[in-house]
């Protein structure tokens, strides 16, 4: 193994919390590297308008994601089970390669609710302790809205975010969100125009008492030049969004906003097509030494620095503590350990619109990832679970983000899969109906046996343990979803839907059906070292010196999109670690 | 590192399934690492002799998507429309080998939520069954391979494949079924420059413009058909050559 030059911080992973730690750490003078397994990628090289549109290779061929034969990991639904490896992806994509998922998400540009942060106390006070299930393991965040407020409008305007502002500084605001946390001003740019359906959606939601508003859109709606000086194109509407990188520089993404102005930095070096297979420790456990990397030609490599920040995708940031043996792994058994504990997803559900092909034209190829009218009634804690005998919730919307026909073709119950009768079906209800992958977009709380360790039986390609998810789908989220998608198809059929086809997630948990790539969880932020990795800086309590970044360190996934917020952690922690670490490195919180 | 296996890597680090660069490990300082035609762009499906089908092979398959979608007075089925080519291009590469997906043992049968768990790729799936298919045929309708039974057979056919009631030896029907009728749409509704979905058929019937990349004029035009026929990656089929 060689050894590299010494450096003041090294990033595992270059996504959207690489790049905003690297970015605000070369900024304050440090000499930074960021390690990034995945390819160096760039909307010129590798998504160009002239063949990014193309839903053979980035949709089902999945060319900008990671190869399971990279590395994968096992899945089972109980504890009882024989895990088995996920040998194509299915039910979330991981990334892979510069930019990370802001390549090739939606850029749905979310904040949680106030109540969310808060959500074990609020539900307690509220309903009483047993009103929760026994085994749900919900935790505080040891983080406030208030607190995080700024670093999501330092987030929104770095990525020029499209939408209408339901409640600056208390006051509701007429066309957004009036249960949206107080924001301290309005969005930078205004919302996206709205396709047809989405306009149906709005009125339908009105006229049933409901409060329609434009999803928040990191699709920009208008030319926008973010406070580092990037430059963003208008959204064209071009319906290849996720999946795929756009072509136009018009969707938010680390390549769109932060790396043009970062690479420039001198003091921030990136190496790409390296991966990092451990964190090194000294001899005591307690202080991280640098990492360990190879590179394509199976070169090992010694990173030492005096920091290191742990920002790849939820469950490689978990893989990654638990190969290195940092803290302990969780235990659901003996319920002691921290590394793997309150591993959640998301639990979608939705509900398709056939209409009148005579009189409704949707066009559903017209669309951008992040457009759609969406409510919030059914979120969070915005309405009474007293009587429902559940909790949690989450947005609702018409959403659809395109027409694109090998995926969206979709044909009334009871078509034949194949043949004449099919080829009819698809031709006939092609234009006239709406479908939103995820109109139902709800919460996933935590339970004891939801959770991630290392697998006994199946390996990587380096010969390293996959990680094992164990994870199912319990009553409270099934309830959920089935409530929440029965107020969607009311929606749907308000909307003038001759035939309205619901689909609330339903049990067991399946790894083959994609829902969203939100997994959470897994090495948690929190006030107690016992039930969480991390404290309410992101940093790790037991190697000081390391900072895990992103959607790993939430305690229970919410029922809205996760990048606006582990964005903003990030820049809270960032804060952080300027204003505090770096004057006096050591534990920031003493527990 | 101990398990190190330096072949292996060289082939799982750094895929490109579709381009023809390859990426190695590299240090990015100072500027964006950009050279002009760095791209990857996708390489064209040319017309001609099979590259993984027998001929008998690509009888069955023909057959097969066209039954699967069959053709109409509007619209051209499966066979016309170059599906066939399209799976026979998929399987001669990469993903007829199952490349890039996690194919390391031991390989057991599992629960539904679990995912396909076959050693098979795609391209030994179709070998077998079409092979299996074929034999069935020529044991029931004597000798008459699945190309040159009646349509209303061949539909019986895929109905007991659909179902799993005609059983293959060594595939499982059903995996067979979801393989082919994806393929086969994928290969309807894919761009053309893949093989399939010829002069765009798939998408003029649906009124799908294609690969256009810019509907801000007709983002707020509610419920008008979309008047522009589709282009693809390669143009529009008055300027493929015949």
């Amino acid at each position: 193994m060689r050894k590299l030059p010494h450096k003041d911080v090294v990033i595992i992973g270059l996504g959207w919390t690489g790049s905003i730690m690297a970015h605000g750490l070369a900024d304050a003078g440090l000499d930074v590297i960021a390690i990034e397994r995945g390819p160096w990628r760039d909307t010129a090289t590798d998504y160009p308008p002239s063949y990014a549109p193309d839903e053979y290779r980035y949709r089902i061929q999945h060319e900008l994601f990671l190869r399971p034969a990279q590395t994968t990991f096992t899945f089972r639904n109980t504890m009882k089970q024989d895990a088995l490896p996920i040998r194509s992806w299915g039910a979330f994509m991981p990334p892979n390669g510069v930019g990370g998922g802001g390549v090739h998400w939606n850029a749905e540009m979310w904040r949680f609710a106030p109540t969310d942060f808060v959500i074990k106390t609020h539900l307690t006070e509220r309903y009483g302790e047993k009103f929760l299930p026994e085994d749900m393991t919900i935790q505080d965040w040891g983080v406030t809205y208030d607190e995080i407020e700024p670093y999501y409008d330092k987030f929104e305007y770095l990525c020029g975010t499209s939408g209408t502002a339901g409640n600056i500084k208390g006051q509701i605001m007429p066309g957004g969100n009036p249960f949206e946390g107080p924001r301290s001003r309005a969005y930078p740019t205004p919302a996206q125009k709205q396709p047809y359906n989405a306009t149906l959606f709005a009125k339908a939601a009105t006229d049933l008492g409901y409060k329609p508003f434009p999803q928040p859109s990191g699709n920009m709606s208008q030319a926008y030049t973010n406070p580092l000086g990037v430059e963003m194109g208008p959204c064209t509407f071009c319906g290849y969004c996720e999946w795929f990188g756009c072509g136009n520089y018009s969707k938010s993404s680390p390549q769109t906003t932060i790396l043009p102005v970062l690479v420039r930095q001198q003091n921030f070096t990136a190496r790409d097509n390296c991966e990092v297979t451990r964190i090194l420790l000294d001899a005591s456990g307690k202080r991280a030494t640098g990492v360990v990397f190879v590179d394509t030609s199976g070169e090992e490599w010694e990173q030492p620095a005096d920091m290191v920040l742990l920002c790849a995708y939820t469950i490689f940031n978990v893989q990654l503590l638990m190969l290195s043996g940092v803290g302990k792994i969780y235990d659901p058994v003996a319920d002691e350990g921290t590394i793997g504990r309150n591993f959640t997803h998301q639990t979608v559900g939705t509900a398709t619109g056939f209409f009148d092909p005579k009189k409704f034209i949707f066009n559903p190829f017209i669309a951008s990832g992040a457009i759609g009218m969406c409510i919030d009634e059914f979120n969070s804690d915005n309405f009474d679970h007293g009587p429902l005998g559940f909790v949690g919730g989450g947005y609702m919307g018409q959403v659809q983000t395109n027409g694109r026909p090998i995926e969206t073709t979709p044909v009334p119950p009871g078509t034949p899969t194949w043949g004449a009768k099919w080829k009819q079906a698809v031709k006939e209800n092609y234009q006239s109906t709406v479908y939103s992958g995820s109109g139902v977009h709800g919460s996933f709380y935590s339970y004891r046996d939801v959770y991630l360790d290392l697998d006994p039986v199946y390996k990587d390609r380096l010969g390293r343990p996959l990680l094992r998810i164990t994870m199912d789908l319990h009553d409270n989220e099934l309830k959920m979803s089935a409530y929440l998608t029965d107020k969607y198809a009311e929606i749907i059929k308000a909307m003038g839907a001759q035939m309205v086809v619901k689909k609330p997630r339903t049990g067991p948990y399946d790894v083959a059906e994609y829902q969203t790539t939100h997994l959470c969880g897994g090495a948690i932020m929190g006030t107690d070292p016992k039930t969480s990795a991390v404290n309410r800086y992101l940093q790790s309590w037991d190697v000081p010196n390391l900072f895990v970044l992103g959607a790993s360190s939430f305690p229970q996934n919410h029922g809205y999109n996760p990048t606006g917020t582990l964005a903003a952690l990030a820049y809270w922690s960032l804060e952080a670690i300027k204003t505090q670490y770096l004057k006096n490195p050591g534990p920031l919180v003493h527990a | 590192m101990r398990n190190l296996h330096r072949r292996e890597l060289l082939a799982t680090s750094a895929f490109i399934l579709f381009g023809s660069t390859f990426a190695r490990a590299g240090i990015i300082q100072g500027s964006l690492p950009w050279a002009p035609g760095a791209g990857a762009p996708p390489i064209r499906v040319l017309p001609g002799p099979w590259h993984f089908f027998t001929p008998a092979e690509g009888r069955a398959v023909e057959a097969l998507v066209d039954r699967m979608i069959p053709p109409d007075p509007e619209t051209p089925g499966g066979r016309d429309a170059g599906c066939a080519v399209f799976i026979d291009r998929q399987l001669a590469g990469p993903y007829g080998r199952s490349e890039g997906l996690y194919v390391s043992g031991p390989f057991r049968t599992g629960t539904k939520q679990q995912g396909a768990q076959s050693p098979l790729t795609p391209a030994m799936q179709y070998r077998k069954a079409l092979a299996e298919i074929d034999a069935y045929c020529k044991a029931t309708y004597g000798g008459r391979t699945f190309a040159d039974v009646e349509d209303s057979e061949k539909d019986k056919i895929i109905g007991a494949l659909e179902t799993g009631e005609l059983k293959l030896s060594g595939v499982d029907p059903k995996v067979f079924f979801t393989t082919l009728l994806k393929n086969t749409r994928e290969g309807f509704f894919g761009d053309p420059i893949y093989g399939g979905n010829r002069d765009m058929v798939a998408w003029k019937m649906i009124g799908f413009p294609g690969a256009r990349y810019d509907y801000s004029d007709w983002i707020d035009r509610h419920n008008e058909r979309y008047p522009h026929p589709p282009i693809g990656i390669t143009g529009a089929p008055s300027w493929s050559p015949r």
